[in-house]
């Protein structure tokens, strides 16, 4: 008797259209240590409906990786202080307790991480570890697991599939690593799909098509994605909402055309100003002044202050709040209105 | 498969071509294959397996009573009569005794090191996958064992306990524990905090069976390798325990041991009194260059 299907069929869990399927609201993850306290995450909260991408955008140590990480639980118990609230599905992420979080790991939610050769274990054949995966959630045989994992390298277009089976990891190029860990990530028909960074450390033309992969097995079964990256390019490419990040906090957010296009928040302004595509030859590229804040010591005003063209003494008193500026869009500045005339 | 629900084959233009179509070997299958052409690990994996054979066997094969002494006889050279590899002090065949000997020397080799993988490698993947203060109290208990040279502690425990073999194993198990633990501990912190371990919990893997196959898997190697090559301290360590005394007692018959009683014979018939140092130099030998092969030929990132 066999549980599994075949993967044709796969789509994700059916989720009321109307109900989002991820709610994060006012999520804040502290790293408590005994010389400090680092505020990696300080009060985020979003939506995603189900079919949807949500980009995070945002520089190294702006938190959207261990938000992420908090989505899952993944952070470690003992130094991590996680407090608001997480919903997935119909699951109070931070209520569960650690057997039900191994059930929706790898079934409801899974995950991509950024580095396809230490994202596999080496000791352990491609098709072991996905059909590891596969036997854990579905229950089936390590045979029939076998047969899904061949299914699935099929599926994200692995060539010569049945071969790459049997393949350790350090026999694949990076591409198809990456591919082998997306066959791994949606060997249950996750429903919510994190991306760390998954093309990060693939070489353009690799990148590109794993972005369209993603994208098309992503429209294909119907789940959401959470897709983190620093690469604008790649934002547009495959989110249909970005949300941008500064230290711990959302600071803008919208539909990724509006976002980028017609960016409110300065520091957003600044990060598509800063980027290669618009900068004739030989001109030098407009970099955002100055570096990103503590996160043991943050101020109590809007924490890019320091860096903008157009703070004042409010930016610097209060955290500016959030303000709609236009259909589906937020943005945290004081400035936002004036600095969009300013341009 | 073909109704799999991706068509338009041209939108996701492949670069990866087909793998070439070489033949795929199974993980034992390409083990077997770097061995067979391993000449120097094949000879002396055939040897370990002789000396083996040898000590299991040793009733049948042994030619002469490895107990009967003779008075007559005593401190022959090497093929004197019937006696191939001539007599010690007491006039005993050496070939039976070296044969005999084999028993206790592997024995002695072998036990503790088993042991004290299996105690010292528990240790340290406990140690070094929950870490902290538990790392702490482990690695640090190590340490203090670690203060003494082998051998030292070796004399000392089984000093303390008294001889005999049982002693000797108990002594030489806790001599090998700290090392074993140590290099199970590095292993397994450097091995649980790289991706592949944090991918496993996110795919819904509990402590247990991602400790079982992902820490296990990438600790057993070095743990293994670092065991084999044991085995030959282990035999030396316990030979030197019976050359003072402390391990198998006489009239036993065991290579170390042996040694020990005809040293005192070394003017008089050198050459006799130097095969049981063989017997413990070949077996040693053996034993590190076959685990030296097999971790070649085991290595899959090869």
């Amino acid at each position: 008797m066999t549980k599994i299907s075949p993967v044709s069929t796969l789509s994700a869990a059916p989720v009321s259209a109307l109900q989002p399927l991820v709610e994060v609201e006012n999520l804040t993850v502290k790293f408590v240590s005994r010389e400090a306290t680092v505020n990696a995450v300080n009060g985020v909260s979003f939506v995603i409906n189900p079919g949807e991408v949500l980009c995070i955008i945002g520089e190294s140590g702006s938190g959207k990786s261990v938000t992420m990480r908090a989505l899952m639980r993944l952070l470690p118990m003992n130094k991590t202080r996680i407090g608001g609230h997480m919903r997935v599905g119909e699951h109070e992420i931070l209520k569960l307790t650690d057997r039900q979080l191994s059930t929706i790991r790898g079934s409801t939610i899974s995950m991509i991480f950024q580095e396809p050769m230490t994202a596999l274990d080496p000791v352990y054949t491609i098709g072991h570890q996905i059909a590891e995966t596969v036997v854990r959630h579905e229950g089936c045989s390590y045979a029939d697991g076998m047969k899904r994992a061949l299914e699935l390298l099929e599926f994200v277009k692995v060539p010569s599939a049945e071969r790459r089976l049997k393949a350790f990891p350090h026999e694949l190029s990076g591409g198809l690593r990456q591919r082998a860990m997306i066959a791994m990530a949606l060997s249950c028909r996750p429903s919510l799909l994190l991306a760390d960074e998954p093309t990060t450390a693939l070489d353009a033309t690799v990148q590109i098509q794993v972005l369209v992969l993603l994208r098309k097995l992503q429209v294909d079964m119907g789940m959401s994605m959470i897709f983190v990256t620093h690469d604008l390019g790649v934002a547009a490419q495959i989110a249909d909402r970005v949300a941008v990040m500064y230290a711990g906090r959302i600071i803008e957010s919208g539909p990724v055309k509006d976002v980028l296009m017609n960016p409110q928040h300065p520091y957003t302004r600044g990060m598509l100003a800063s980027s290669v595509h618009s900068a004739t030859r030989g001109e030098d590229i407009e970099a955002i002044p100055g570096s990103p804040p503590d996160m043991r010591r943050l101020s109590s005003g809007c924490a890019f202050a320091p860096r903008c063209a157009y703070a004042d003494d409010a930016c610097r008193a209060a955290i500016p709040p959030e303000t709609v500026p236009g259909p589906g869009r937020t943005v945290c500045c004081f400035k936002a209105g004036a600095t969009a005339l300013a341009s | 498969m073909t109704d799999m629900s991706i068509g338009n084959a041209s939108l996701l233009r492949l670069a990866e071509e087909e793998a070439p179509a070489t033949k795929v070997r199974s993980y034992w299958q390409m083990v077997g294959y770097r061995l067979r052409y391993d000449y120097v690990t094949l000879f002396f994996a055939a040897l370990i397996i002789a000396i083996v054979l040898m000590s299991i066997f040793a009733p049948w094969i042994a030619p002469k009573d490895p107990y009967k002494t003779s008075m007559a006889f005593r401190l022959k050279p090497i093929a004197f009569r019937d006696f191939w590899l001539g007599t010690d002090e007491l006039g005993r065949d050496i070939l039976s005794r070296l044969i005999y000997g084999g028993r206790m020397s592997l024995l002695m080799g072998l036990v503790p090191v088993v042991i004290a993988t299996f105690i010292g490698g528990t240790l340290g993947v406990i140690a070094g996958f929950i870490g902290g203060s538990v790392n702490m109290m482990i690695m640090r208990t190590m340490d203090v064992f670690y203060a003494f040279p082998s051998i030292l502690l070796a004399v000392a425990i089984s000093g303390a306990m008294g001889g005999g073999m049982v002693n000797g194993m108990v002594a030489l198990t806790l001599v090998f524990i700290p090392p074993l633990c140590r290099i199970a501990e590095t292993a397994t912190t450097q091995v649980r905090n790289l991706d592949f371990v944090e991918a496993a919990r996110a795919s819904g893997g509990s402590t247990l069976s991602i400790v079982g196959t992902h820490i296990l898997g990438n600790v057993l190697g070095p743990i293994f390798i670092y065991a084999s090559g044991l085995v030959s301290v282990s035999i030396l360590i316990a030979s030197g325990l019976s050359f003072l005394g402390l391990g198998v007692e006489p009239p036993n018959p065991d290579w170390g041991l042996m040694l020990s009683t005809l040293r005192q014979s070394i003017y008089v018939n050198p050459i006799v009194c130097a095969l049981p140092g063989a017997m413990i130099f070949i077996t040693s030998l053996s034993f590190n260059l076959v685990s030296d092969g097999l971790r070649q030929a085991m290595d899959v990132r090869m």
